[in-house]
């Protein structure tokens, strides 16, 4: 949808971010007939669960529940989709808020049929973000398989190149235009929906850790990316070292969270996330590989203690209570080596693994200067009340670190609120 | 509209489509062979210039069916959206130039693909109809809320606060339930220190006075009939009967506890000082204000807080999954002790501690550290109740050691155990085949008395599915989306579905009200509730030819059929969520959609082209599921995998609608292999319709025989699991079957 035919009334409700929450509040409105523009600041719609390899404790595929939600958005005439959007401000009341909202140019024009007759002419290589920088892309891209909208995105890096005047050359629905620029618009809104999400914990902030030091340690979410066969390592679980398959790895549970220092909250996704992962290591390898996971407390709560049950009936699994203190490196391997204490037993420890995978949990990216004053944010940046705001709602990792299941389950009911808001709305209007 | 069928015809030539095929040879096989009215070549056919030629064509009246022969139908969809017609995609994108290598060797089979996928949409354009709803339904709006706990209490206020009335049942005297019975609850705001109150006053009190609430105290709900927007309800209010009309239904049936008496070791029948944390709820509501002593009125000095007891354990007797909120509420009455009195020796003895409110939970358990409660990672092997202190002994996990002490107050945290009713999955169904033995028996052996709550009068039972092996909860099983039941327009909410603390029961049950909403006003329309939302279409049962055998009632996932008193199959439109699985169920094909039918796949089937056995250009039918491993195709095709270009792929809604029939034909008309692909089957299930690819995958098993009776080998028949995801893994499927046709040979009934 082009910005020239964004319409809203004060009726219409702007749901800002589309992942899976977004996602999920803009469809259920839209359900009952109720008008809804998502934004999106990334290039494709989607967030944090497009980047999942499997979800637990099904071990299904996200790709899959977000085609059905895709093919409510295709079907829908009452959700618009604005991507490249970005939301610098919020203000007004229940019937009456105003966004700013910057549109960053994709300098593909929505012609593009994603036929890829432009992408012979590319040579160059960009740092592919989607896949956490771990492999390049060309400066033509979709970011997966199933990226919606389906069409192409160019890297301002592209820009004034020969390679693009060739790509355009090889376009037959002119569909690339350098020249297009950000634009800054305003949308008049209803009802405001935060669905803004999280971002993984920097790893690096970790002193001791040393993620930006010894190349084998590793992130949960890039570890899920390494799954995917169509990630960097097209599916094989590599040492960043040497490119070795990696068969014996440690998970840290809480890698930043439950730790005044860093995350003061448990952010619930990551014991699950680290079982989850210990299974791909064993659909991978068979028995052929060791899996350690040091932790504080398993938090596989409700019907997830099933999961927990059957990694820890997993041989080649140990789980080892401890907060890892420091992590060093053998020169010669580069394994990075664990030390701490085994708190069952006090047992002093110095373990070599192959690899490290820090299970890092969820920073929310609530603003709080965006947002209006009313608004009230806990010190861990979730929104906890927006009651003193009628018109104004947060949904899913906007609210509190949830998974999926959570996520969707909180932005359903963050629907039924903001239907009540537009119907009081509806209200003044007739 | 006008009678006469007139057909337009659409053919693309952008994205390659020009270049790579006989764009005329097409047209000419639309006309000629696929007889329909006219055709028309597009440069740029979702362009706007090319879809304002397609609109006006409608518009004037020239076609009043299309075929849009391009790309994927998963693709352009809103630019190829023209409600006002039917629309048949003809897939020669991604199904032909993009799968197919760009060479010329393989030019002349590719230009058979394309012809046969336009062959295709021509015959099915000529049975598709536009779907218009049945008329019958009707709108009532009304939402009943079945319990009164915090649960029901807040979906029965977010519903009437959108403006719906409320119908609110309750077993009990009284509303609140479990929450009514507390003492104080966990915080949910900053700075997450101390307990709070749990609000329920109040809440029952905006029930009791909302206009839009009708409260039932000591009621239980005798029977349910009909489906969303028609539910007749019969109330057992205390010995009375009386009927209401409603629209959708939200089960907000609650949790028992879960009863320690049995657990010997925790010597709970022992000692009144032995008690659960309910038990303590209470104990402290009944002194409020004054110092909680122990039961026999003694000063209190020591507590201590067991967790997990008969709980995350697979010995018989136990839960073997963990209720979630119990931690948090050890935590908080131990902060409820300490704030009457600091110097009260709290001990908590777990194993993983778990905090399961949000982000503050973490703040709350330290909280509950600063204030001087000691946690203990161990597990308790017995209490003594015999003397007249309470001796609890323990192995602690950290000193690897046995240790005892004695304690004043023992609080054993239980769990929760669903009030689900009775698991609709072990009704028994005149017709069905036996259920094995270990399906029915194992489930349900909590010692709780299962009674129905819905007293659902639908064939597959009185009440909603549990989940296989979901330890009594009942099925809600997608991630994605977590209130898709198996029955349409109920909605389980709270820790019926999966344990749940307050305020995620809270969440649950807000979200749950506006399902009940959505249906109710979609049933009013004629449209379907997820996954194929708004879809007007839904199936037709022909009593004609009709054997009565009742297959279709007892495949439907979502109970939407039932046995009429004519004992012909009795649908009920706004259960149904358009699947089409009765459809495949229906050996005798007399269940079709107006959009989607016996013949809309079927002549396709029977319109490809079979070249003869001297040609020695093998066909295979492939019969792939809509949502997963067609779009797994489509992305195949996006990294330009190729796969055999002898394959003719068919979307299907659902593996479950796969009639025996298709795959019968196809043999007889002289396919040499048929690959049909489905999702995920068992506990784990992906099918978006519960069990349509557990269906087929056992209708399938019969066709083997089928085929042996036919001298067929039983490959040329194979039914996968696919996932979306499986982009290398379908095409590859596919050339399985080639591979194995040119070893196993061409069938030998081509004529």
């Amino acid at each position: 949808m082009t910005i020239e035919k964004v319409v809203s009334s004060n009726e219409t409700t702007v749901v800002v971010g589309a992942g899976i929450s977004g996602m999920t509040t803009a469809i259920e409105l839209a359900n009952l007939g109720n008008k809804v523009i998502l934004i999106e600041k990334e290039p494709y719609i989607g967030g944090r669960v497009t980047q999942l390899y499997k979800y637990f404790p099904k071990l299904c595929h996200p790709t899959c529940g977000f085609e059905i939600n895709l093919q409510k958005i295709r079907a829908s005439q009452d959700i618009t989709v604005l991507t490249m959007a970005e939301v610098i401000d919020v203000a007004g009341s229940e019937g009456d808020f105003t966004l700013k909202v910057k549109v960053h140019p994709r300098y593909i024009k929505e012609t593009c049929t994603a036929c890829g007759d432009c992408t012979p002419a590319l040579t160059s290589e960009f740092d592919d973000q989607y896949n956490l920088g771990m492999m390049k892309r060309k400066g033509i891209y979709r970011n997966n398989n199933n990226a919606y909208p389906n069409t192409y995105t160019i890297d301002p890096g592209l820009l004034g190149t020969d390679e693009l005047a060739e790509a355009k050359k090889a376009c037959k629905f002119d569909a690339i235009d350098e020249d297009m620029a950000e634009e800054n618009i305003e949308l008049t809104a209803g009802v405001v929906v935060w669905a803004t999400g999280w971002t993984p914990y920097d790893a690096a902030k970790i002193q001791a850790y040393g993620y930006d030091r010894f190349d084998n340690v590793i992130t949960n979410i890039e570890l899920e990316r390494m799954m995917d066969p169509y990630g960097p390592t097209g599916g094989k679980i590599l040492r960043p070292s040497d490119n070795t398959e990696a068969k014996n790895v440690a998970f840290i549970q809480c890698a930043g969270s439950r730790d005044e220092n860093h995350l003061p909250h448990c952010s619930r996704f990551c014991c699950m996330a680290s079982l989850k992962q210990t299974h791909y290591l064993r659909e991978k390898y068979d028995d052929d590989f060791e899996a350690s996971i040091y932790y504080i407390d398993i938090r596989s709560i409700d019907r997830f203690e099933d999961f927990y049950k059957k990694v820890q009936n997993d041989d080649n699994v140990t789980f080892i209570k401890s907060k890892v203190a420091s992590i060093t490196e053998d020169d010669e391997t580069k394994n990075p080596i664990l030390h701490g204490v085994d708190t069952e037993g006090y047992h002093r420890y110095s373990n070599s693994h192959d690899l490290i995978v820090l299970a890092v949990g969820m920073e929310s990216n609530v603003e709080k200067d965006i947002l209006p004053e009313q608004i009230e944010v806990n010190r861990s940046n979730y929104i906890e009340d927006t009651s003193n705001l009628p018109g104004f709602y947060a949904a899913g990792c906007s609210t509190d670190a949830l998974d999926v299941n959570r996520s969707v389950q909180q932005s359903t009911a963050t629907a039924l609120r903001a239907l009540q808001s537009i119907n009081h709305i509806s209200k003044g209007n007739s | 509209m006008n009678s006469e069928v007139k057909i337009g015809t659409f053919l693309c030539k952008g994205c390659g489509l020009g270049d790579r095929l006989d764009m005329d040879q097409l047209e000419l096989i639309a006309t000629r062979e696929g007889k329909v009215t006219y055709v028309k070549q597009h440069d740029y056919l979702c362009g706007d210039e090319g879809v304002a030629l397609i609109q006006n064509d409608i518009d004037s009246g020239e076609c009043n069916k299309i075929i849009v022969a391009a790309c994927s139908k998963r693709v352009k969809t809103q630019a190829f959206n023209f409600p006002e017609v039917s629309v048949a995609r003809a897939n020669l994108r991604e199904g032909v130039i993009w799968s197919q290598p760009d060479t010329e060797e393989a030019a002349e089979l590719t230009q058979e693909m394309a012809a046969d996928y336009i062959r295709m949409a021509s015959a099915e354009i000529k049975f598709i109809q536009l779907p218009s709803a049945s008329g019958e339904q009707e709108v009532n709006k009304n939402i009943l809320v079945v319990g009164a706990g915090i649960t029901g209490l807040t979906a029965a206020l977010e519903a009437a606060n959108t403006g719906y009335k409320v119908v609110l049942v309750e077993k009990e005297a009284t509303l609140g339930g479990m929450t009514a019975k507390l003492y104080n609850r966990i915080p949910t705001k900053s700075p997450y220190q101390q307990p709070e109150d749990t609000g329920i006053e109040s809440m029952i009190e905006k029930v009791n006075s909302s206009d839009n609430i009708t409260v039932y105290t000591n009621t239980t709900i005798a029977k349910t009939e009909g489906a969303p927007g028609r539910f007749n309800i019969t109330l057992d209010n205390d010995g009375t009967p009386e009927t209401v009309s409603i629209g959708a239904i939200v089960q907000a049936s609650g949790f028992t506890l879960h009863d320690p008496s049995h657990l010997e070791q925790f010597s709970y029948t022992g000692s009144d000082n032995i008690m659960t944390q309910a038990d303590l709820e209470q104990h402290f509501t009944a002194n409020a204000g004054a110092q909680v002593k122990t039961k026999d009125g003694k000063e209190i000095k020591r507590v201590t807080f067991i967790q997990c007891v008969g709980q995350r354990s697979e010995e018989e007797g136990h839960l073997s999954y963990c209720s979630g909120y119990c931690c948090g509420t050890s935590v908080k009455q131990a902060i409820n002790f300490k704030q009457q009195n600091p110097d009260i020796d709290t001990k908590v003895i777990y194993t993983h501690l778990r905090v399961s409110t949000g982000v503050g939970g973490e703040d709350f358990y330290r909280s509950g550290q600063d204030q001087g409660v000691v946690f203990l990672k161990g597990t308790v092997s017995n209490v003594d109740a015999s003397g007249d202190k309470l001796t609890v002994s323990y192995k602690d996990i950290i000193l690897e050691e046995d240790l005892s002490f004695e304690s004043d107050l023992v609080i054993l945290a239980t769990g929760m155990v669903p009030n689900s009713g009775v698991d609709a999955n072990l009704t028994e169904m005149e017709g069905e085949e036996e259920k094995s033995e270990e399906e029915g028996a194992e489930e349900n052996d909590l010692s709780i008395p299962v009674k129905s709550i819905l007293n659902l009068d639908y064939r597959q039972g009185t009440d909603l599915p549990h989940l296989i092996n979901g330890k009594g909860f009942n099925d809600s099983h997608f991630i994605c989306f977590p209130y898709e039941t198996a029955r349409t327009g109920i909605y389980t909410a709270g820790p019926v579905r999966r344990p749940m603390d307050i305020h995620q029961a809270s969440e649950d049950a807000t979200g749950a009200a506006l399902k009940a909403i959505q249906v109710v006003e979609n049933a009013g329309k004629g449209r379907a509730a997820h996954p194929r939302s708004g879809d007007l279409s839904f199936p037709k049962f022909q009593n004609e030819g009709c054997t009565q055998c009742g297959r279709c009632t007892i495949e439907c996932p979502f109970g939407a059929i039932d046995i009429g008193e004519d004992k012909y199959p009795k649908f009920n439109e706004s259960r149904c969520r358009r699947c089409g699985t009765c459809m495949g169920a229906c050996p005798v094909r007399v269940i079709s959609f107006e959009n989607y039918s016996i013949d809309t796949v079927g002549q396709q089937i029977k319109n490809i082209d079979i070249p003869d056995e001297f040609d020695e250009k093998p066909r295979i039918l492939c019969l792939a599921c809509e949502n997963d491993a067609y779009p797994a195709l489509d992305m195949a095709a996006h990294n330009r995998i190729t796969h055999s270009a002898y394959v003719r792929i068919i979307p299907v809604r659902c593996l479950g609608s796969v009639s025996a029939s298709w795959v019968s034909d196809a043999l007889n008309t002289g396919f040499d292999g048929i690959v049909l692909m489905g999702c995920k089957t068992g506990d784990d299930y992906q099918c978006h319709f519960i069990k349509g690819s557990t269906l087929a995958k056992e209708r399938m098993s019969k066709v083997a025989d089928t085929l042996e009776t036919m001298s067929l080998e039983p490959v040329r028949v194979s039914t996968y699991e696919v996932a979306i995801t499986d982009i290398q893994r379908a095409p590859q499927l596919i050339n399985d079957m080639a591979d194995t046709i040119e070893e196993i040979g061409l069938n030998p009934f081509k004529f």
